[in-house]
């Protein structure tokens, strides 16, 4: 389905140690992606709160990623366990709250997977242009 | 060892007996302080007191169905550092769970604490319960009399709490001293179970009887009856953004739910920081992106940012909806929505001291579908 020439904006909270190294090199190795993603670092997937998700949902984000570390190469030990948990909780009060839980992911990139970042990101690009725009951001009651 | 006992009630005086076993308990120095709810003088409804003084207590009602705070966050005040005494506390089952939760919370501790547990057959808001009061009604009486058949209603024109109403927690856990009134035959005798040196010490004989079981299970059955059709109910309403948007719409971000809230426990809160006070100009870049924003802005923020930090540990006391100036219907909300972030951890707030925060802790196989690939 194209969406009039619908661009999605992504909203990326990447780990300073794994995920966003990985972008980085993805930069850097001239891997070709999507532009479609604004990159916010994090010191840490754990310190992601579900508060800047949420806020970027309900400003209108099309779709937010949360990148870590694989599960056991947390550079904190066990930080990326935990967001997953909040992870958990946040998609399950999306859903219930009548939000669409798939526009948020969470993917573990290392920060020698350059490729796998760019990947991530073009599947997500075309999954949100399948969805279609984030309703949230025309509603004036949010 | 805990023994279970009763006490005798005389001439029908329920409430007369309650306060002789509370004063006892006080006057024979196995607690040096008792927090209980004390009701005003001038029918003014009750509030609860910090006791040592055991002739203060003729105004103790430690069964008066209102809540005008959930006791739990008095308890953490009362033991979060070191009080210097033992201190015996009136709670009610929805307050021990919220107090389970402070404790692992490390925002309350047990050792310097003698819990009092009783039976709780719901309770009125309290406007609700001070008008009853005050239109010459016995809303303690009249409830305690419904004790023994165990399907309390409550009195003509008024409501229990939204949250009672859905209860399915009406007896007391982790208990040092637990007062029995469901199923049991009161007007004649109240249970009491506590350990065996303090009924010996109080003079009370034990008892083989029981409460019967018989009446709790049903309404235990009730409530969960209630419980799940409330849950459906807020599935219908909230099923699309329209009705997400409707339900939260007249949230004015006053923060009295994260105030009443016993287990929202951050000494600052984000919401109450200037993180959310935008410049002047940032509200109307807003405002021309849509053709209009709600003010005050943030609140649809502010419930799923609260309902995503709290709601595993929701112990369903609806404080929250008590303290809501525009009667959000945030109990139910949050019962719904906990009950199925719970499940996700296999936890109930408030059941366990064992039982790990699920914020807190993780395991390595869970929840793999979450990181793709």
């Amino acid at each position: 389905m194209t969406n009039n020439g619908f661009e999605p904006k992504i909203v990326a909270f990447l780990c300073n140690w794994c995920a966003y190294t990985g972008a980085d090199l993805a930069g850097t190795s001239r891997i070709q992606y999507p532009p479609n993603v604004r990159i916010i670092r994090m010191m840490c997937s754990g310190s992601v709160d579900p508060v800047y998700v949420i806020k970027a949902l309900l400003d209108g984000a099309d779709g937010v990623l949360i990148g870590g570390c694989h599960p056991g190469d947390c550079h904190y030990l066990e930080g990326n366990y935990k967001a997953r948990r909040r992870m958990a909780i946040l998609k399950s009060t999306l859903g219930q709250m009548g939000l669409d839980p798939e526009r948020v992911w969470l993917r573990w990139i290392s920060a020698s997977e350059g490729q796998v970042f760019a990947d991530t990101v073009a599947e997500m690009v075309e999954s949100l242009k399948e969805k279609g725009p984030n309703p949230l951001r025309e509603t004036w009651g949010v | 060892m805990s023994i279970k006992a009763t006490l005798n009630v005389r001439d029908g005086d329920m409430l007369g007996t309650l306060r002789r076993f509370l004063a006892d308990l006080l006057g024979q120095g196995f607690v040096d302080a008792l927090l209980v709810p004390l009701e005003g003088s001038q029918g003014e409804g009750i509030a609860p007191a910090l006791v040592t003084d055991p002739s203060q207590l003729e105004r103790a009602n430690p069964v008066a169905p209102a809540m005008p705070i959930n006791a739990a966050r008095l308890v953490a005040a009362l033991t979060k550092g070191e009080p210097g005494a033992r201190i015996g506390a009136v709670l009610r089952p929805c307050e021990i769970r919220a107090l389970i939760e402070l404790v692992k919370l490390n925002q309350a501790h047990l050792e310097p604490l003698t819990i009092i547990g009783v039976d709780c057959l719901g309770t009125y808001e309290v406007t609700d319960y001070v008008e009853l009061v005050q239109a010459g009604g016995h809303p303690t009486a009249e409830l305690l009399a419904q004790a023994p058949e165990g399907a309390p209603t409550p009195l003509d024109g008024a409501q229990f709490r939204a949250a009672c109403q859905m209860c399915e927690f009406p007896l007391p856990t982790h208990a040092d001293i637990s007062i029995g009134l469901l199923g049991v035959e009161v007007g004649w005798e109240i249970l009491v179970e506590m350990p065996e040196d303090m009924a010996e010490g109080l003079g009370l004989t034990p008892t083989e009887g029981d409460r019967s079981q018989e009446v709790v299970d049903k309404l235990i059955a009730a409530r969960i009856g209630k419980r799940d059709a409330v849950f459906a109910e807020v599935e219908e309403r909230i099923k699309d953004l329209p009705g997400l948007l409707a339900q939260f719409a007249t949230c004015i971000r006053c923060h009295n739910c994260t105030v009443a809230c016993p287990v929202c426990y951050c000494k600052e809160c984000l919401f109450r920081t200037p993180t959310f006070d935008h410049e002047s100009d940032q509200y109307l870049r807003w405002a021309e992106r849509k053709g209009a924003i709600r003010m005050p802005v943030d609140t649809l923020l502010f419930q799923l940012t609260r309902m995503n930090h709290m709601a595993v540990a929701c112990v369903g006391c609806g404080m929250c909806e008590s303290a809501c100036p525009s009667d959000l219907p945030l109990t139910a909300i949050f019962r719904a929505v906990g009950s199925r972030v719970q499940a996700l951890f296999d936890y109930l707030p408030g059941r366990s001291l064992e039982e790990e925060l699920p914020l807190t802790a993780f395991k390595e196989e869970e929840f793999v579908e979450l990181g793709g690939h």
